[in-house]
């Protein structure tokens, strides 16, 4: 299949902005008459004039039709974003989430009006706290790094319920970056444990790295290089043992599922990424979801409100009666839709559904990892004996020391074939690193035709290296300035007109 | 136009092969000679140059004859030729004349083919006015400025010269080589010198850091401060990192290649021996606070040897503190410990705590 992006531009410049668009007088709206609430504003806070763009509605239409075609997402094509788990958003999910009963209830009505809603969250909670082997789950949390410095906060509130100041959280050094950033935003000292030779944590330099001052350690597992810990058991017993509390990052909960759980690993704290493992939408940054689940200990320090069940009266109520609670942490109760959308999953796929995604997730990165490993140019670091979880990571090392093609130019070259490129330089112990994520949900033919690309690639690396050095240029742009990018962001369009100025 | 310096010392690395342990001194290079030691540096020259692509993209300049000039036109290349020399009798001055030279010229980066010694002849004239890198040549190599390998010194000068990269300050190491000779090693800090280097990108902001060094010691330096205890004698290794660290106490003369002491926030004696050390510790609590030479690793026993057994004994293991940017443990991810007492050295072995940055650590093994 060959692959060619749209590129709607004019004299080199790409579609133009939808301010840039507006013409003056120019409508795609009817408004009716005066508003009555209208009438109950106070004169100084209605606005005369808004500074919005004026289109028609044709014009609006194809402006976001355009800007879709020269964008890429998991409908369009192969998406193995290694730990990210793109995995296909079933559309079903977004017909329930967009229902009336969803979409148009207020958190301020009252209880009695929204039963369902309480249901639903009251339900998914333990459906999570089920797959996750945990006492209660909280929905509040709107990202995974929201839901660690959750996490963050009740490790924080445990220890100190019991007297105790402990100011350490102990990260692997293949650990997600947003793990640094929790225990460091709640306040903790964070020290960083190397992995072994296998790709697995040092239990010697765990075991030197703990002391009295233990808050928790956090870990993923399967790990970021899509190994399990198998070396679990050992190191909760550790961390328990000195007082620690073991935190699971659920990045790569898709390579568990139905299999084993953390709450049966010894984790006391789990969070969830709704949007990697229950497939409602990544977005661009949100709404997301990444509840939290913690064992019975660390129960009463969650969030308020939490959603009860009245047995008596057999109706759903908020609980904000919890004193030990470390408060609050996001407006309401989570971002609801998201939940919505999650829920409708579970329910999709069921327990033996769910266990069927890790075990073809499983396979998929198997097939892959089998396929690419011996292909000239690539290798696999650490343990390379067993079967990968749910992703692979590939070093493409040799080929940058034989072709100089590094892993960088693999990536911006797979756009080339109409594929996502894999997460890569991450995790950072592996050098020139490619982390693939195919996910339960594509086909061999999908991933036959991304080894082929692979394998194409490794083979213009010897001969055309110029060919992988000019990529991408089947897409809307080329390569970028990631610095300019990272430094000079523009990100609204009064930003855009500053810089202009 | 970018300007790349090149200074080939040509005699460089031609004790080793014949068991002498360096090729410092005119006897010594006779010594050589009648060992039957060939120049091994000039080719490690070319290797390095022909690494360097878009030749019209960069102006040359290099040193007459067999230091840099032959070496440069074998590499195809037409460089300015600058300064003189007597060929076939090059000394150390002929370097320090050289990279003096150079630096006037503006150059952008000095690429220096030798050993530690070349190395400590270079920044005697420059310091760190210059960028410089170290192409490995020499007999001695302890220095924390060399690329791993000429090839790998000819990508990191041609990603400096393309794109830019950024500096980091790096150990100028040597030995004396007499001392070297009976078997005693004596390795003192000369210097450091600026060098590009290659970041490696998600492990540098993964953990926090900046990706500037400057900024991570600083970081380190805050959250010492913050540890620092009043009544509590410190103990401040070499280093820019240490110094880093006086800075943020306010102290701005602190000795760069030698060992301070700080007790509540002010200076209380500058570069010490073994003996002030261990008279300032008496009857008192002290913290040791040291930094790893860059590439080897050498936390005790190697450029602070002011830190004797003696000290490390009276202060405790426990109040040992390592600092290293996350840039340098990228070049080191071993440590090591030569205190001249192998039971205490062994006391060291395994997984030291070091501090990384703002409240956060690492743990490194020490082998």
């Amino acid at each position: 299949m060959k692959y060619q992006q749209a590129r709607w531009a004019d004299e080199g410049r790409l579609e133009p902005l939808v301010f840039e668009l507006s013409k003056a007088k120019r409508t795609g709206y009817t408004l009716p008459p005066k508003a009555p609430s209208e009438s109950n504003i106070p004169n100084k806070l209605i606005r005369t004039e808004l500074e919005l763009p004026e289109l028609s509605e044709p014009e609006v239409v194809r402006h976001y039709t355009r800007l879709s075609q020269m964008n890429y997402g998991v409908d369009s094509g192969f998406y193995p974003l290694g730990s990210c788990t793109m995995k296909y958003n079933p559309k079903i999910c977004e017909e329930l989430a967009a229902l009336e009963t969803a979409s148009c209830i207020h958190p301020y009505q009252d209880e009695d009006t929204v039963q369902g809603a309480l249901e639903l969250m009251y339900k998914l909670e333990r459906y999570l706290a089920e797959i996750a082997g945990v006492a209660r789950v909280c929905l509040h949390p709107s990202a995974g790094a929201h839901g660690e410095f959750l996490g963050m906060l009740l490790t924080r509130a445990y220890h100190r319920s019991r007297g105790k100041e402990r100011n350490e959280v102990i990260v692997p050094d293949s650990a997600h970056g947003t793990n640094f950033a929790s225990a460091a935003m709640a306040g903790f000292d964070v020290v960083v444990v190397p992995s072994n030779s296998r790709g697995r944590v040092d239990l010697e330099a765990l075991r030197k790295a703990m002391s009295k001052r233990t808050a928790a350690l956090m870990l993923t597992n399967p790990n970021t290089l899509g190994l399990f810990e198998d070396e679990i058991l050992k190191i909760a017993e550790a961390v328990h043992k000195v007082g620690g509390l073991l935190y699971y990052d659920g990045a790569n909960l898709n390579g568990i599922l139905g299999k084993t759980r953390p709450g049966d690993m010894g984790f006391d704290i789990v969070h969830f990424n709704l949007h990697k493992t229950f497939s409602t939408p990544h977005g661009g940054g949100g709404p997301g979801a990444g509840p939290i689940g913690v064992t019975k200990r660390l129960e009463k320090f969650l969030p308020v409100p939490m959603v009860e069940y009245d047995k008596k009266r057999k109706r759903y109520y908020l609980n904000y009666r919890c004193p030990q609670s470390v408060g609050k942490i996001k407006s309401f109760y989570g971002n609801f839709g998201v939940l919505v959308k999650a829920y409708a999953y579970i329910l999709l796929m069921g327990a033996s559904g769910l266990q069927e995604v890790t075990e073809a997730a499983t396979l998929n990165a198997n097939y892959i990892m089998r396929k690419l490993r011996d292909v000239d140019g690539f290798e696999i670091k650490f343990d390379t004996s067993g079967p990968c979880k749910h992703e692979v990571v590939l070093s493409a090392e040799p080929m940058n020391k034989n072709y100089g093609v590094n892993a960088r130019a693999i990536a911006k070259r797979l756009l080339d074939y109409g594929i996502h490129a894999p997460t890569y330089y991450f995790p950072p112990i592996v050098p020139e690193a490619l982390m693939i994520e195919p996910t339960e949900t594509e086909t061999k033919e999908e991933l036959d035709r991304f080894i082929a690309a692979m394998k194409e690639i490794a083979e213009d690396a010897k001969s055309h290296p110029d060919k992988l050095l000019a990529a991408p240029t089947a897409t809307a742009i080329g390569r970028l300035d990631e610095t300019k990018a990272s430094r000079e962001p523009i990100l609204s369009w009064k930003m855009y007109r500053k810089m202009a100025k | 136009m970018k300007k790349l310096g090149v200074i080939v010392n040509p005699i460089a690395g031609m004790g080793g092969r014949v068991g002498l342990k360096g090729t410092d001194g005119k006897e010594i290079l006779k010594k050589a000679v009648a060992l039957g030691a060939k120049p091994v540096a000039p080719q490690k020259a070319v290797d390095v140059l022909k690494m360097l692509p878009h030749k019209e993209k960069f102006l040359l300049i290099t040193y007459p004859h067999e230091m840099g000039e032959n070496e440069a036109k074998k590499a195809g290349f037409h460089p300015k030729v600058i300064g003189r020399i007597i060929p076939g009798q090059t000394t150390s001055e002929d370097t320090i004349r050289a990279a003096r030279e150079m630096s006037m010229e503006g150059v952008d980066l000095i690429l220096l083919v030798g050993g530690d010694g070349t190395m400590r002849d270079a920044i005697s004239a420059v310091g760190t006015m210059t960028p410089m890198l170290g192409v490995p040549a020499g007999v001695k190599l302890h220095s924390a400025c060399f690329a791993n390998t000429p090839k790998s010194a000819g990508k990191v000068a041609a990603r400096f010269l393309n794109e830019g990269l950024p500096l980091r300050e790096a150990e100028i190491m040597d030995i004396d080589e007499d001392a070297y000779r009976q078997n005693r090693l004596s390795a003192k800090i000369k210097g450091f010198a600026k060098i590009p280097y290659e970041p490696t990108m998600v492990q540098a902001t993964k953990e926090g850091s900046t990706g500037y060094e400057l900024a991570d010691q600083k970081a380190i330096a805050r959250w010492i401060f913050e540890l620092m205890e009043k009544g509590r004698t410190y103990i401040l290794g070499p280093g820019t990192t240490t110094r880093a660290v006086a800075e943020e106490l306010g102290i701005y003369d602190s000795t760069l290649l030698g060992v301070d002491i700080v007790r509540d926030y002010k200076m209380i004696a500058k570069d010490v021996s073994e003996e002030q050390i261990l008279r300032a510790i008496v009857g008192k609590q002290a913290t040791v606070i040291v930094s790893p030479i860059g590439r080897q690793g050498f936390v005790l026993g190697r450029g602070n040897q002011q830190i004797s057994p003696k000290v490390v004994k009276k202060v405790g293991r426990e109040n040992i503190w390592v600092v290293a940017t996350p840039q340098k443990l990228s070049s080191t991810p071993t440590f090591k410990v030569d205190t001249g007492d192998a039971k205490l050295d062994e006391v060291f072995r395994g997984y030291i705590k070091v501090i990384t940055g703002y409240h956060q650590s690492r743990m490194v093994k020490i082998i």
